[in-house]
């Protein structure tokens, strides 16, 4: 047995174009059974698609690979079978209720004891008690976990979520991640694809794309080390109101102000040096090297992924 | 077996849908009632009166105890008095009246000699609804006036019914529709407007809601979600056409001497290839403004082109043609056939199989046009 047979995603060279443009651009993914992946990327950078493209919902222009074992193209049913997706919108029927929705949903993967299923799904929701409400009255948070537990009602291998906790308020974010950890610790595979810092670093790894490269791959101490990107921290009276001053300034990838502190980031540590150099002037700032953030990383990836599709 | 549990689902989800959405579903009652309230009138429309000039050149006393008789039905009004037959063309062509009733000169003579007599009757059929009861009138006034007029001694002359005849002109319409006509077109009709739209609306709806991605996701397949989304609304049509059947009997006396069962296995074929189309364009339109556009579109030929607004044999041939291809058209002989004439399935097989044909290819479509991925 090899390795690619264990891997839950394995893909290679997806491409995928909607006339003539390319939205998703040579993507090789591979993940292994148990993890959990986050899934990066600006607005329109191609998240949806790769993910409709590893689920058998759109067929790939190139490339080729398997979903727990199948292929991708031909083993399209099976992988149907084995695999919850959560679509970007809510995908749930508005004008059923929360109960007859699992319902369906138990009904369509042909599940056994429909009712018995229902019923703890419902308990762990902590929706028993509001089953015969229409679902368009739920709000956002709790569609989001009723959505969640209808793609894990027939006990999948593998998660697709698509920016499962957008719009959904800290506290419902914290539970779902919390049942997402749970079911992984299951052995669940979980590709999950988010806009949120603090989401991508309780993942076990991170898959950044942008323009549809994937542009950084592995686990976030990785990535930041691999990106080579250089940061420093200023402290003191009107630190936070320099952010101005860098911005657009050679060497500098991002500055941005958190709370009342400055942060500054930038590819080569001599042009960053540089940059910062006149401000330093200022004794009353206390300047110090510190580590890029993840958000760092991925503006200056961004920048990156832009030059690189502006001069093909 | 993974294939019916999965079409029940399927079915069991549409039906709960279909249930909620009240407007729909006051629709497609409210929508049968309605039409059949308003084209009742029609059906009811019975008018008397009617403008009606004589051209009488027999004045024996028979001849003017029928005309008296005829007035007397109360569907003529003898309006113009006219000597020449150009004189009756003219006012019949300007609309002036209605019918001209002729009778001939040797009438009287010839009944006595127990030759074939005859009144012609020219009617303005443009507007058929408007004649028929008046000549129904006429025959029985013509056979009451010549059983009381040859009686007692005078018996002899009367020579059973056929003695005197009416010779009718149905004139400017040469397909003439009855009354009754009017209730299987109209159920040609609702159901071609109903169920297309119903099924266009319930796959776009999903599409426009989102939840066609959700559903793509999960091992159902294309002929499961067709099937699925159609039966609920074969019932509902079924119990449009009973509605209508029933109404139609009850407030019109609409007979029904044909078969049932031949009649509901038609209807039924009837209403699934419309549910297939409405699929169909479900499966090209964007959104549910289309799709309710295209049923439009596709009703519009259906009302004019069927037989139902105008007399099929009455249109030129490319309308007739383009009248064919469409399935109201059929489904309107076949009712015409079972309803009034009492149609015996060899007289009807002929259309039912076209149907079928339209089904098969029409599924056809709607399945090789549905897409299990969203491409
Ligand atoms: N069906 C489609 N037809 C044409 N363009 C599309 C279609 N779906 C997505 N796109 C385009 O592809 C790009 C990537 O979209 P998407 O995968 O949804 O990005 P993300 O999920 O990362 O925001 C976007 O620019 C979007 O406009
Ligand atoms: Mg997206």
């Amino acid at each position: 047995m090899n390795e690619t047979q264990h891997a839950a995603i394995d893909v290679k060279g997806l491409v995928k174009r909607y006339g003539t443009r390319t939205v998703v651009d040579h993507v090789d993914l591979r993940l292994m059974p148990g993890r959990i992946c986050g899934f990066l990327g600006p607005n329109g950078s191609g998240k949806t698609t790769t993910l409709r493209l590893i689920c058998g919902l759109l067929t790939p222009d190139a490339g080729n690979g398997t979903c727990l074992g199948h292929d991708l193209i031909t083993g399209r049913d099976a992988i149907k079978r084995q695999t919850g997706y959560m679509t970007q919108k809510f995908g749930l029927y508005e004008d059923l209720t929360i109960r007859e929705n699992l319902d369906f949903v138990a009904r369509v993967y042909l599940l056994d004891h429909v009712r018995d299923r229902v019923d703890r799904a419902l308990e762990r929701l902590d929706l028993a008690s509001r089953q015969n409400q229409l679902t368009g009255a739920l709000s956002g948070g709790w569609k989001q976990r009723l959505a969640l537990a209808a793609c894990v009602l027939h006990e999948p291998k593998l998660l697709l979520l698509d920016e499962p906790t957008a719009g959904v308020d800290p506290k419902a974010r914290r539970a779902f991640w919390d049942e997402i950890h749970a079911l992984a610790a299951e052995g669940i595979t979980v590709l999950t694809s988010t806009h949120y810092m603090d989401e991508a670093e309780r993942c076990h790894e991170i898959a950044y794309i942008a323009y549809g490269r994937l542009m950084a791959r592995g686990t976030a101490e990785d990535i930041v080390a691999q990106s080579g990107l250089k940061a420093w921290l200023a402290t003191g009276p009107g630190a936070d109101k320099l952010a101005p001053l860098l911005r657009d300034v050679p060497g500098v990838t991002a500055a941005a102000a958190f709370g009342l502190t400055l942060h500054v980031c930038g590819p080569d540590e001599v042009a960053l040096e540089a940059a910062i150099a006149p401000l330093r002037r200022d004794k009353t700032v206390k300047w110090e090297k510190s580590e890029p953030t993840l958000e760092d990383i991925f503006i200056h990836l961004m920048g990156q992924a832009r030059d690189n599709a502006e001069a093909a | 077996m993974g294939f019916l549990h999965r079409l029940l689902a399927m079915i069991y989800k549409e039906a709960l849908q279909l249930r909620r959405d009240r407007l729909t579903f006051a629709m497609m009652f409210g929508i049968p009632i309605m039409q059949l309230v308003l084209f009742g009138f029609a059906i009811n429309n019975d008018p008397k009166g009617l403008p009606t000039a004589i051209l009488a050149s027999d004045h024996s006393a028979l001849t003017r105890a029928l005309i008296s008789t005829i007035g007397n039905t109360g569907y003529f009004s003898f309006s113009n008095a006219v000597a020449t037959e150009k004189e009756a063309d003219e006012l019949l062509q300007r609309g002036a009246v209605q019918f001209i009733i002729t009778i001939p000169g040797d009438f009287t003579r010839k009944l006595i000699r127990r030759e074939r007599a005859q009144i012609v009757i020219e009617a303005d059929a443009t507007d058929p609804a408007t004649t028929s009861g008046a000549l129904a009138a006429v025959d029985q006034a013509i056979s009451q006036t010549l059983t009381r007029e040859f009686s007692g001694p005078l018996a002899i002359y009367r020579t059973g019914e056929s003695s005197a005849e009416v010779l009718l002109h149905r004139r400017y319409n040469p397909e003439s529709i009855t009354r009754y006509n009017v209730v299987p077109g109209l159920l040609g009709i609702i159901l071609t407007m109903t169920m297309v739209m119903m099924t266009a609306l319930a796959v776009t709806r999903e599409r426009e809601r989102g939840t066609m991605e959700n559903l793509l996701a999960m091992p159902v397949r294309p002929i499961e979600v067709m099937v699925g989304k159609i039966a609920p609304y074969i019932v509902i049509g079924a119990i449009q056409v009973s509605v209508v059947l029933i109404a139609a009997n009850i407030l019109f006396g609409v007979p029904f001497v044909g078969s049932f069962t031949l009649f509901g296995i038609a209807t039924l074929l009837f209403i699934t290839v419309n549910l297939a189309l409405g699929f169909t364009f479900s499966t090209i339109s964007q959104n549910q403004l289309q799709a309710v556009q295209m049923s439009f579109f596709f009703l519009m030929p259906s009302i004019l082109l069927s037989g139902f607004a105008f007399p099929f044999r009455g249109m030129p041939g490319w309308a007739q043609a383009i009248g064919e291809a469409l399935p109201v058209t059929h489904f309107l002989r076949i009712v015409r056939g079972l309803m009034l004439k009492g149609a015996s399935f060899e007289q009807i097989v002929g259309e039912v199989t076209i149907l079928l044909l339209m089904l098969v290819i029409v599924s056809a479509l709607a399945i090789s046009r549905y897409r299990v991925t969203l491409d």
